[in-house]
């Protein structure tokens, strides 16, 4: 590595085909990925499949057994822990209960023997980035889960990461705090412009906050590219369920699917439950089996012509029941094509 | 009707105590009570002027100064030796660990008077370390107390540096702290309760040694608690003993209240789950070379005993161990009896303080709904730990003067030492069991009850599968203590059935022939016994010692 390459490469982290054993059975292998600076990867799987001990493995908690990482363009390799400039930020937050807030954030600062009026100012910076002034003196005991992970991360970030780690951050939350905590943590991250790799195993909180999103599944990379990218084309069945699809079809069913909505035919389709819609016209028609009242729909299940049992939605309202016949309209950019397996 | 329900409750929990507290209040708050009567009321009236001149001795101000630096500096010494051991043998990953576990917890259990004996034979002049200069000096004491206490540091530290969750450690390297800002910030914090805990309770037991201080102290050095026994079978100054023992008392309840409420920070509801230890490495170099000490300190005296017992006139020979077969003039049995006799008490000593630990163990660790129930738990908690600390000379000599006249005339009972020797064990087991207890989800047992599991039932399939293991360690446990007792039993032992400890010690006042030889293959003896249950022990792999 010349100088110049580091600093081409100044906050870009790069995992070169990446893999990590844990007491001698492979937990993650083959995985290259690039997050450049300021990028926030999301790395997505379901658990077991590899990302925690992959995030531990950049963070140098544990030894890699194959391939490399490099962060501003240097390998990581024999660098411990302490000094490769990566915060990793627990899924529990870890804060040190005998600490306060202010200690637990002031930490980083104070191992790196800062000032003492330093340490003070940045502290009251960052607890104001995270929404937390004046709980300086709290114990972590006494903190909410939210604002636990607030003191995380405010933590991590104390420690001017070269890369942000973060283990399923949100996944401790209940649902309504982690939507909420999930926008917050998207405007502290692109303020704070720290390169960050976030692990979960919540499609929402991916989308929610990363920029680029690679999915894992049984310690490998099976999809890796924009958010948006891996959302509209899914590389296979499984990766689409896992992505919030409802189902995929198959064979004449898809075909039956693809050309109602006016798609070429020939692969398998992912559908979400919005994708077909009843309650007025169109191509598809259907008997109710089911019908069931959600927040902002109504969501039914309908055995359609040519496609077999299905999942649909109609507008709140609609009266629809059992054994009501029914017409379907299905929504292109609710679905997608996947090559035929 | 809640306030029926909770009377109900705090009903149970008395019926529960019932025959500990019997037992306890019989055969030590009874004993002990009557020793201190004896001294503080000699002649049927309160003489307090006594006591304030027992304090006023030129003589007891040097035993109390004497007991409490050579207590402080033991303990001292064995924190800061114990905790490079406890990171080298929790925390790292090494051939021969277990073994090496098991032979530190050794010296713990083994009988104070094998140490002392161990002691003398390595420092007395013509000893491998005569040289030094050492034999009855203070610094023996203070080397034989760390002896023993050192794996009670070990263990009590190691336990919990095992279980540590290792994430805030990994949270903090990951935020730039180096493995030494690791130790200092993280690590160090988080083990302070069960440092400051082993450290009370080592000071408790230095400060209440009794045998090793006897044998290697003679009469020069004397701490309050072989001066209690000096002061009442030497010098039958009752008065004296008993105000000693009352200022004993007094520290030592003192002691364990500090430790109880150092306990209760502890959180019972943590996750204990044991980390993966890395390998020994270079890195390690430091916490090895430190080990050395405390394990040389282990294994020079134990090793010093073996080669002593074998040594004849200068010659290697057998004729000590042949010789504790045959009856000899200073004994009234022969050492093979002895050691028969120390089994069968321990037996019965073990189920015993099995039966009461138990008992207590389940009262004290059953959550408390409301305050009183609470209150009442946390009393008898620190009631039953008395023993630890009050002096076994006491309950010894108190058994004596108040189990003599009907009803309760035991003088004769052969379970009188085997109660003594239980009531001694009794904290140690229930520090064993009520950790393994107190661990279990109380919301298990509510699951089991609301499936229909009666109580018997519930104790059945939750309890009984946690603490099975616990409640064998803590018959190791309580068998080598009942093996190795000496301040208790050598009051109350019957003269016709000595056990091993006191026969060793009769040996070793009656110099000349083979006693010497034969009060070291005695205690080869009664050392291995005790190592063997030990290392049974050990293999149970219990968190015992862990949670004072």
């Amino acid at each position: 590595m010349t100088p110049a390459t580091t600093v081409e490469h100044a906050g870009e982290l790069r995992l070169e085909d990446v893999g990590l054993d844990y007491d001698g059975v492979p937990v993650v292998r083959d995985v290259s990925l690039t997050v450049p600076a300021g990028g926030v990867l999301a790395v997505l799987g379901p658990s077991g499949s590899g990302k925690s001990t992959l995030l531990r493995g950049i963070a140098g908690l544990e030894p890699l057994t194959e391939g490399r990482v490099l962060l501003d363009g240097r390998d990581l390799a024999g660098v411990p822990t302490h000094r490769r400039g990566c915060a990793l930020m627990f899924q529990d937050g870890q804060l040190f209960a005998h600490l306060t807030v202010a200690q637990n954030v002031g930490y980083p600062l104070k191992v790196r023997r800062a000032p003492a009026d330093e340490v003070r100012r940045r502290v009251a910076e960052l607890l104001d980035l995270v929404g937390l002034s004046s709980y300086d003196d709290r114990l972590p005991a006494t903190l909410s889960g939210g604002e636990r992970q607030r003191v995380a991360l405010a933590r991590a970030l104390a420690a001017d990461p070269k890369a942000l780690l973060l283990d399923e951050p949100l996944s401790a939350l209940d649902a309504t705090l982690r939507a909420r905590l999930a926008e917050d943590l998207r405007g502290i991250l692109s303020d704070a412009g720290t390169t960050t790799v976030l692990v979960t195993h919540e499609q929402e909180e991916a989308f929610a906050v990363a920029d680029t999103m690679a999915v894992m599944r049984a310690g490998r990379v099976v999809q890796h590219g924009s958010v948006a990218e891996v959302w509209r084309a899914p590389v296979d069945a499984e990766t689409a369920l896992f992505l919030g699809y409802a189902s995929v079809l198959t064979g004449d069913a898809a075909g039956s699917v693809l050309a109602a909505a006016g798609l070429a035919t020939g692969g398998d389709v992912a559908v979400r439950r919005s994708a077909l819609r009843a309650g007025g016209e169109g191509p598809l028609s259907g008997v109710v089996v089911a019908a069931r009242s959600a927040a902002e729909q109504l969501r039914l299940l309908v055995d359609v012509t040519g496609v077999g049992r299905i999942e649909a939605v109609a507008p709140l309202g609609s009266h629809l029941g059992p054994g009501d016949v029914v017409r379907l309209a299905v929504d292109a950019t609710r679905l997608a094509t996947l090559a035929p397996s | 009707m809640r306030s029926r329900a909770e009377g109900a409750r705090l009903l149970t929990l008395l019926g529960l105590a019932a025959l500990p507290l019997v037992v306890l209040g019989v055969f030590f708050v009874l004993p002990v009570s009557g020793m201190l009567a004896r001294g503080l009321w000699p002649d049927g009236s309160l003489d307090l002027a006594g006591v304030v001149e027992v304090f006023g001795r030129p003589r007891v101000h040097r035993v109390l100064w004497f007991t409490l630096w050579s207590a402080g500096l033991g303990t001292l010494l064995s924190v800061l030796l114990g905790l490079p051991v406890a990171h080298l043998l929790y925390r790292r990953r090494f051939p021969g660990r277990g073994a090496l576990r098991a032979a530190l917890l050794v010296p713990f259990v083994l009988p104070t008077v094998v140490v002392g004996v161990a002691f003398r034979r390595l420092l007395a002049t013509g000893g491998p370390l005569g040289g030094l200069g050492l034999d009855g000096s203070a610094a023996a004491i203070v080397a034989a107390l760390v002896f023993f206490n050192v794996a009670v540091v070990v263990r009590a530290v190691g336990s919990t540096w095992e279980s540590l969750d290792p994430r805030p450690a990994e949270a903090a390297a990951a935020l730039g702290a180096s493995p030494r800002q690791v130790l200092w910030t993280v690590t160090l914090p988080a083990l302070r309760p069960a440092v400051v805990s082993a450290a009370s309770v080592v000071f408790l037991f230095c400060a209440t040694a009794f045998g090793v201080v006897l044998t290697l102290g003679g009469l020069r050095y004397s701490t309050v608690e072989t001066e209690i026994y000096l002061l009442t079978t030497n010098l039958l100054d009752l008065q004296a003993a008993a105000a000693l023992a009352l200022l004993q008392l007094v520290v030592v309840v003192a002691l364990l209240l500090v430790t109880q409420r150092l306990r209760r920070t502890a959180d019972p509801a943590r996750e204990h789950r044991v980390g993966h230890a890395p390998q020994l490495g270079r890195r390690d170099l430091p916490a090895v070379l430190v080990s050395l000490v405390p394990l040389a300190l282990v294994v020079v005296p134990l090793a010093g005993l073996v080669v002593g017992s074998v040594r004849v006139e200068g010659e290697w020979s057998l004729a000590a161990y042949r010789a504790l077969t045959r009856p000899t003039a200073v004994l009234p049995a022969t050492v093979q009896d002895a050691l028969v006799t120390s089994l069968r008490t321990a037996v019965d000593a073990t189920w015993m303080s099995l039966l009461l630990g138990l008992l207590v163990a389940a009262v004290v660790t059953r959550r408390s709904r409301s305050r009183a129930e609470r209150r009442t738990r946390a009393l008898l908690d620190g009631l039953f730990m008395l023993p630890l600390g009050v002096s076994a000379v006491m309950v010894g000599f108190g058994f004596l003067i108040t189990l003599d006249r009907p009803p309760l005339d035991l003088r004769d009972s052969p379970l009188l030492v085997p109660i003594a020797q239980a009531l001694v064990a009794l904290p140690l087991v229930v520090r064993t069991l009520a950790p393994a207890l107190g661990g279990i989800d109380d919301r298990q047992r509510q699951a089991a009850a609301s499936l229909g599991a009666p109580p018997w039932r519930v104790a059945l399939t939750v309890d009984l599968p946690v603490v099975w293991r616990p409640l064998l360690a803590a018959a190791g446990f309580a068998f080598a203590v009942s093996l190795g007792e000496f301040g208790a039993t050598s009051f109350l032992v019957r003269e016709d059935h000595p056990t091993l400890p006191v026969v060793i010690y009769r040996l070793l006042g009656r110099p000349g022939d083979l006693n010497a030889e034969m009060a070291l293959a005695a205690s080869v003896v009664l050392a291995a016994t005790t190592a063997v249950v030990m290392l049974a022990v050990e293999r149970l792999r219990v968190r015992s010692l862990g949670a004072w």
